[in-house]
This record gives structure tokens, sequence and C-alpha cells, in this order.
């Protein structure tokens, strides 16, 4: 009665599937082979060792789990795993030299065409594309680490990349070295959360045509240019950290042809400009933390219906940059560190408007040597005169009503 | 040369006008430490201090007091002495009572309040432009006989140096907008070492900024360790040049 019990037991941990297992005392010696003798629903366990499977075609729904993440090796000439069917698991493989082509976008993982597939716990090394999804619905990809050391953008491929997928969830994955961190075109409905991007060679993140997605607690840092959201409209972007990403061209985050989205309870620090808005829509910023930037945020006269409250302003070299006079944005209700007003009433609020645009920072938009002469006697006389007679800042850019002490955000 | 030294530094103590000047300082930076919220916003109020009020109380100062010492000077002239020595000694007096007075006043609170890149390289720079100030008062003291066109003449100096300069900048940068003016604007700013120190603390306090296209030019030149030695020794200059220039005319001059 006991045996049977355990037997029981042993059967339903791997629910109605075989267990094939690989390895060099195990039944089969190879990874290919196990795969080929699986059915759908077996498990394929894989211990510890180092495998040369050329490209790994995975066309079951079975689970390939490594034991003490088993080295898959591409030997710099193929993609490691081809995932070409639904439910498949790959969980605890070390994949590292994928092939590079500049015809065929070689990936660690790739999905083709499939639904539910599973992608946890990898370490992926040297990768040309890290995990590729394509045409992929309702996947997980989930705690991996992936690392490249490419020098060059047209070397390198994206670690994460999403292309005409819907519902994927990105989750708690470390990228970096790679040319974009994450990659989304194409992608709806999906959401990206938990994960740490740095030291790429672009973008940190980078979206083309993606609607209603989220991205939520990631961490962007250090990045070649930041993160770019273009062409797309209802993203939602809470509580992620972009930090030090510094150059003329290098964004917190580049807003580009972006409508209707939210962006809230971010920190922004040290970076060359926080935000960049270039023909921007009906975006509402609200409770950011802006903090030691160069400019907090860029706002091109292309954009119009954005709003932006209740968000702080501490330390940034200059709040808000613009390039034109036309101003159909609302400001209202944040915490400037540079406001110089007064609160006569107590009621927390500043009772003349701050205008976060400053002289200088026009005259730097025209002629940037000109940043040589910042912080000199001049530029602070000019910056106070044009505070008392605006003549060349734009009159309607204005928070009328800027709290007297920052918000606890 | 001790001696002379001795002298100039226990006369300069004893008119007050130095105390005065290390005590308003240290109100003035201990106030705005404990007023701003962020050490970081302190920095930036007094670095405007450092640029303007140290290089003129310095410039002024040393002018006024050379002035007033022109009988001790003849009289020192008279002895065995060195006309070298007792110039530099003046010039080393008056310095270093300075400098001390720069570094209990706005040295030692800064060093409190923010230690770090920023506070060190204000500190740095809030000397040498001391040192540099006195040098070029010592400069137009012994070329100008007169006491009230010396003075006038110092100021004017001060002027051209924290305002005028800066205009002219400017206007070339407009007027040659069109042009790359990255380059040439490095050059340029070895012509004032007050915009010179501005440049090496923007570097430190604005590092976001000042990585933009223009800023990375800076960044590359001022923000290496070269680019730092050059401006050191660019300074270093600036103390060098009119302290050389004063000492030959001091020597050949009929007092």
């Amino acid at each position: 009665m006991k045996w049977a019990l355990i037997i029981l037991n042993c059967c339903s941990l791997y629910s109605f599937g075989g267990v094939l297992k690989v390895g060099k005392k195990e039944a089969y010696k190879s990874i290919t082979a196990a795969v080929a003798a699986a059915k759908n629903g077996d498990t394929v366990w894989v211990s510890g060792g180092h495998y040369f499977e050329k490209n790994l075609v995975i066309s079951k729904s079975i689970v390939l789990k490594g034991i003490d993440h088993p080295v898959l090796d591409g030997e710099n000439k193929y993609e490691n795993i081809s995932i070409k069917t639904n439910d498949v698991v790959v969980d605890g493989f070390l994949l590292q030299h994928t092939g590079v082509s500049s015809l065929v976008d070689f990936a660690a993982i790739k999905i083709y065409n499939s639904r539910n597939v599973t992608v946890i716990n990898n370490i992926i090394r040297d990768a040309f594309f890290g995990i590729y999804s394509q045409y992929g619905t309702h996947c997980l990809i989930k705690n991996n680490l992936l690392t490249a050391f490419s020098k060059e953008e047209q070397r390198s491929g994206n670690g994460i990349h999403c292309w005409k997928s819907d519902s994927m969830q990105i989750i708690a994955n470390t990228v970096s070295g790679h040319r974009d961190g994450i990659y989304f075109e194409f992608v709806t409905n999906s959401v990206i959360w938990r994960n740490n991007s740095f030291k790429n060679l672009r973008y940190g993140l980078h979206f083309m045509f993606s609607n209603d997605d989220a991205y939520i607690t990631n961490i962007f840092e250090n990045n070649g240019a930041g993160v770019a959201v273009m062409f797309s409209k209802g993203v939602k972007m809470f509580n992620n950290y972009f930090k030090e990403n510094w150059g003329d061209a290098s964004y917190g985050i580049l807003l580009k042809e972006i409508n209707d989205s939210y962006i809230g309870s971010n920190h922004f620090e040290k970076n060359t400009s926080a935000i960049f808005a270039e023909g921007a829509n009906r975006i509402v910023l609200k409770k950011n933390v802006f903090k030691n930037n160069g400019w907090a945020f860029k706002i091109q006269a292309s954009c119009s219906d954005i709003t932006l409250e209740q968000n702080n302003f501490l330390g940034n070299t200059f709040d808000v940059g613009t390039n034109g006079s036309l101003v159909l944005n609302f400001f209202n209700n944040n915490y400037w560190d540079k406001y110089e007003g007064y609160d006569l009433n107590r009621d927390h609020i500043g009772d003349i408007p701050y205008r976060p645009v400053s002289m200088y920072s026009i005259i730097i938009e025209k002629n940037p040597p000109a940043m040589v002469l910042f912080h000199s006697l001049i530029v602070s006389l000019m910056d106070k005169s044009e505070k008392v007679i605006p003549s060349l800042t734009p009159e309607n850019l204005k928070d009328e009503h800027p709290l007297m002490k920052p918000l606890p955000l | 040369m001790k001696k002379i030294l001795k002298y100039v530094i226990i006369d300069i103590l004893r008119n007050r006008i130095v105390l005065a000047y290390t005590v308003f300082l240290l109100a003035l930076s201990l106030s705005i430490f404990n007023l701003e919220d962020s050490s970081a916003k302190g920095i930036l109020s007094l670095l405007n201090i450092v640029l303007i009020i140290v290089p003129m109380v310095s410039i002024l100062f040393a002018a006024i007091y050379v002035y007033n010492s022109a009988e001790f000077l003849e009289l020192l002239v008279s002895q065995p002495l060195k006309r070298k020595t007792i110039w530099l000694s003046m010039f080393a007096g008056l310095s270093f009572s300075l400098v001390l007075s720069f570094l209990i006043g706005i040295g030692i609170p800064v060093l409190l309040y923010e230690f770090s890149a920023t506070g060190i390289t204000l500190i740095v720079s809030g000397l040498l432009l001391t040192v540099i100030f006195v040098a070029l008062a010592m400069l137009a003291a012994v070329r100008i006989r007169d006491k009230a066109r010396g003075i006038g003449a110092v100021i004017l100096l001060w002027l051209y140096f924290s305002i005028l300069f800066d205009g002219i900048v400017l206007f070339i940068l407009f007027q040659f907008a069109d042009y790359p003016m990255e380059k040439a604007m490095v050059g340029i700013t070895a012509l004032n070492p007050i915009g010179l120190s501005r440049i090496l603390v923007l570097l430190k306090m604005d590092v976001s900024a000042m990585m933009g296209y223009t800023g990375a030019v800076f960044k590359d030149f001022f923000g290496t360790a070269t680019g730092i030695i050059t401006s050191l020794l660019v300074l270093s200059l600036w103390i060098l040049l009119p302290a050389w220039l004063s000492v030959r005319k001091f020597n050949n001059k009929d007092l």
C-alpha cells in the first residue's frame, strides 16, 4: 500500500507525461535524440554538461528542463533552440555562442508562431538575439539573465525581441550588452515587469507600433540612448527607474508620436534629458520624480494636450526646454525647487505662477556652445530680467499653481 | 624674507578688514547651507560668491594695501635687501592671509556640509582665484603710481573678468553661430580665470546637462586628467605671469 502511494505521488508530479533523461550516464546522450523520442506532454530532463546540438528544434509540446544549467553551445553558427509549437517550457539552461548573421535573426531561444510558451530561469551569454518571439501569443519570459559583449550596433541583436506578438509577459529578466535590451514591434496587450536593462548599446527598451502595453517597475540604466517609445498608443508606464542616460541624443524616455498614454510614479535621475516629447498627444504625467537631470522635460511645440501634474522637479539644470512659442499643454500643481514665489494664504500652493522655461535654456537650444557661460554672472542677470519681463520665453508655458513643498514620492 | 613676510601678515591681521572678510564669508556660507533644502543647491549659491565676491575683495584689498604701504616699501628698499625679495614677500603675505580667510570662511563649511568632488573643486578654484587676483592687483599697483587711478583700474579689471568678458564671448558665439565653435570655446575659456574655474565646477555639478554634444566636447577636454592638469597649469600661469611682470617692473621702478 505504502509503495503504491509513493509511485502514485511520483506520477502526479509529472502530470500524465513520461520523463526522458539526458546526460552522460542516462538513457539519452543527446537532447536531440530525447526530443525526437518524446511525445506531447513529456518532460526531458537534461543533466549538467556541455551539449553541442547544433540547432535544437522543438516541435512537440514538451517541458525541457535543465538541471544545474546544462550548457547548449551554438558554436557561433547556429540558433540554439527553435520552438515551433504550443505549450513548450524551456527551463534552466545556459545558452551561449549563438550564430551571428546579417540575413537571419539567430536567437538563443526563438519562438515561431506559438502559444503558451514559457522560457524561464535561463542564462544566455554571448548571444546574437537573446529570446526572440515571432507571432508568439501568451508567452511567459521570466527570470532570464542575458549578457552580450558586442561593441557595435550592426553586429549585435536585441536581448528580448518580440515581433507581432500578443499578450506577452516579460518578467524579472536582466539584460545587458545587447543592441536593445527589450524590443517590441507590433506587440499588443503585453506587460514588462521588474526587468533590469542596463549598458545596452542602443536602447534599454524600444517600443514601435505597440499598443496597449504596460511597463512597470523596471530599471533602465546607462544605456546608449535610454528608452524610446515610438508610434504607439495606450502605453502605461509605472514606477520605472531611468538613470544616467548620458549624451546629446540620449533620453530617459523618448516619446515620439505617442498618444493616449499614462506615465506615473517613475523616477528619472541624472539623464541628459529625462523626457523628450515630440509629436506626443494626450499624455498624462503624474507623480514622477525628476532629479539631477540636465533637462527634466524637453517638449517640442508639436506636442499637444500633455498634462503634467503633481511631479517633483529637484536639482535639474533646466526644468523644461522647448523649441517654439506655441503651448498646448497643461502644467499644474508640480513642485519646482527653483520656484521663488510666496504663499500668503498658507494653502501650500504658490500665489504666483512659475515659468519653468528659463531664458538661457532657449538660448542654448539655439546655440549649444553657449552652455560654456552657464552660471556666470551675466547669464544670471539675463535670467532674472527675463523673469520680470518675459520676452523670449513662451508666455503660456507656466504652472499656475506650483506647490510650495515637494510631494512625498 | 621671513621677517618681511611676518611683518606683512601681522600688519594685515591687525587692520581687521581681513578678519571682517573671514567672518562675512563664514556667516554667508553657514547660512546658505542651513537655509537651502539641499547642500547641492548651497554649493550653487556659494559658486556665485566664489566667482564674484572673492575676486573682488582680493583684488581691491591687495591694491589698496600696496598703495597704503608705499612708505613701508620705501623704507624697506633703503635697507640692504633685494627688491625682488621685498616684493615677493609682500605678494606672499597678502596671498597667505586672504587664502587663510577663504579657507576658514568657505573651505571649512564646504568640507563640513558638502564633502564631494564638487566641493573640493570649488575650494581649489576659490584658492587659485584669490591668488590670481592678488597678483593682478600687485601688477596694477606697480604700474600705476596714482592711488585713485590704480583702484579704478583694479575695479575695471574685476568688472572685465566677471561680466564684460562673458558678454563678449556671448556676442562672439552669436556672431559665429553658423561655425563649429566648440573647440574654439575651449581655447577662449583659458583667457578668463573666473570662467575657467566656473567650468571646472560646472563639469562636476551639472554633469548631466554637460553631457549634451557641446558639453561632451568640454567634458572630453576638462573632464580628463590631462584637461584638469592643463586647466590648473593655465590658472597657475595666471598667477605667475602677473607676478613676474610686476617683479620686473618693481625692480626698475623709481619710487
